[in-house]
């Protein structure tokens, strides 16, 4: 098998606000993630801070992020499968 | 010379900059900046001209937001700023402290962090939550926060804080280690007999008198004070204001007997300006006697609290004094509190208001 075809790729939706904060980065991101958490230290790598934005030190995602892929919620050991698409979104949250 | 005064402006939703000329009759404008985060507290180094901006976004949690160019542009970095996996994780900053090279951040749940390299990153201060008193430390209605960060101006391993509601807290050995330093501020909300606890009172604004760094001022929930030996001792100064509570405090910039107060009427009376009328207190003699100064400021229907890190003094001379309401209007005097008026309006809710005086 090779290295192209035993890469776990997927494909991350991000919001736009978080982008807003990270100069550079973009809503639609191709990856190798066969985690939640590999996905974030994937993030975390391109645009250094993503980590903090997404997850808090409990560690866990932040409440008010949610991870869908395929229509149901994930936590950090989530596993995806390859070719998932997986969206980060914002929950409905402020004041 | 100075040539611009800013006032850094913290709200609910983003940070505000309005700028004059030292003459400061006219102001602009500047904001909302930090993506409208709720940014508790904004302040300037005057030795750099950096402005740092600390809050918490339900979404994406705490952070310190930095511009090198009076606003214009901003960054954010939240490297370091976290407690160890498993503790309760660092919400939202409430307090900023440039000085003497460092960064100082004081974050909700209660604790310290220092930055070394601008607010790049940062590293807890690891001394205070391991204070022997901290499992007894009690959340205000703000929450557990580290609020007031009063550095030593010539000695960087002085420094005095104030929890709400653990009360003041004093190092002076660069955060290793800290003393409880609350003898004589009152906790009305204890049982009687036990209203002078060693810990556990609301401090609600700690600030310092210039040039004499064992002077300090305190507003609590419970009462005005003054200390002249570093916080060891505490005295009242409420007699003469029209009530014993409020939030902010502010040091003049040049005269450490000048100070400034703005009473509220009461924690459990709605906690706004007494009868409707707003008024800043000062005193001339450390809170000895008190001038009510109320020129300019509504004197009729004005329902509106102050915040505890939204009043401030800038360095000119005569002094500027400025305030920010919990409604969003901004109000300033030139003339040392004298005489005010309204800088800006229909802001959102202050959280904090500083002054940052450049030369260029």
């Amino acid at each position: 098998m090779s290295a192209t075809e035993s890469a776990n790729t997927i494909i991350v939706r991000l919001p736009a606000i978080l982008v807003d904060l990270f100069p550079g980065s973009r809503r639609r991101v191709e990856m190798n993630a066969a985690t939640v958490e590999e996905m974030v230290d994937e993030l975390e790598r391109l645009w250094p801070g993503m980590r903090d934005r997404l997850c808090d030190s409990t560690p866990a995602i932040r409440r008010h992020i949610n991870v869908f892929i395929d229509g149901d919620k994930a936590k950090l050991d989530t596993k995806i499968s390859r070719g998932a698409e997986v969206f980060v979104l914002t929950a409905i949250s402020g004041g | 010379m100075p040539k611009k005064v800013l006032l850094l402006i913290g709200t609910k939703k983003g940070a505000f900059i309005a700028e004059s000329d030292k003459a400061r009759r006219k102001w602009t404008l500047r904001g909302p900046f930090c993506e409208t985060w709720p940014i508790n507290h904004i302040v300037g180094d005057p030795e750099t001209g950096a402005i740092y901006a600390g809050g918490g976004n339900e979404w994406f949690g705490a952070a310190v937001w930095k511009s090198t160019d009076l606003g214009k542009t901003w960054t954010h970095s939240s490297k370091g700023l976290n407690y160890e996996a498993g503790e309760d994780p660092v919400k939202a900053v409430w307090s900023i402290a440039p000085k003497n090279g460092s960064v100082y951040a004081g974050v909700q749940p209660a604790g310290l962090f220092r930055s070394k390299d601008g607010g790049k990153s940062w590293r807890h201060v690891e001394g205070l939550r391991k204070h022997p008193t901290k499992p007894e430390w009690q959340p205000g209605a703000g929450g557990l926060i580290l609020h007031s960060l009063v550095p030593h101006p010539d000695d960087d391993k002085k420094m005095w804080i104030g929890i709400s509601a653990a009360g003041v807290f004093y190092t002076k050995d660069g955060g290793k280690t800290w003393e409880t330093r609350n003898k004589g501020t009152r906790a009305d909300f204890l049982p009687e007999g036990q209203n002078y606890p060693e810990f556990g009172q609301c401090v609600h604004c700690v600030v310092m008198a210039p040039g004499e760094p064992d002077l300090l001022y305190q507003q609590n929930h419970c009462g005005m004070y003054r200390t002249e030996d570093g916080a060891k001792t505490w005295k009242s100064i409420e007699n003469g204001l029209p009530s014993s509570f409020g939030f902010p405090a502010a040091a003049h910039p040049r005269d450490p007997d000048t100070v400034y107060l703005l009473p509220l009427n009461g924690d459990s009376a709605g906690r706004y300006v007494p009868k409707g009328k707003a008024a800043v207190y000062r005193s001339r003699d450390r809170g000895e006697h008190w001038d009510k100064l109320t020129k300019g400021l509504p004197q009729q229907n004005a329902y509106f609290g102050v915040l505890r890190q939204a009043l401030a003094t800038d360095s000119l001379d005569p002094a500027g004094v400025y305030f920010g309401t919990n409604g969003g209007v901004l109000f300033g005097s030139r003339d040392e509190g004298d005489s005010w008026e309204p800088i800006a309006e229909h802001l959102p809710v202050i959280s904090s208001v500083e002054t940052l005086v450049v030369d260029r």
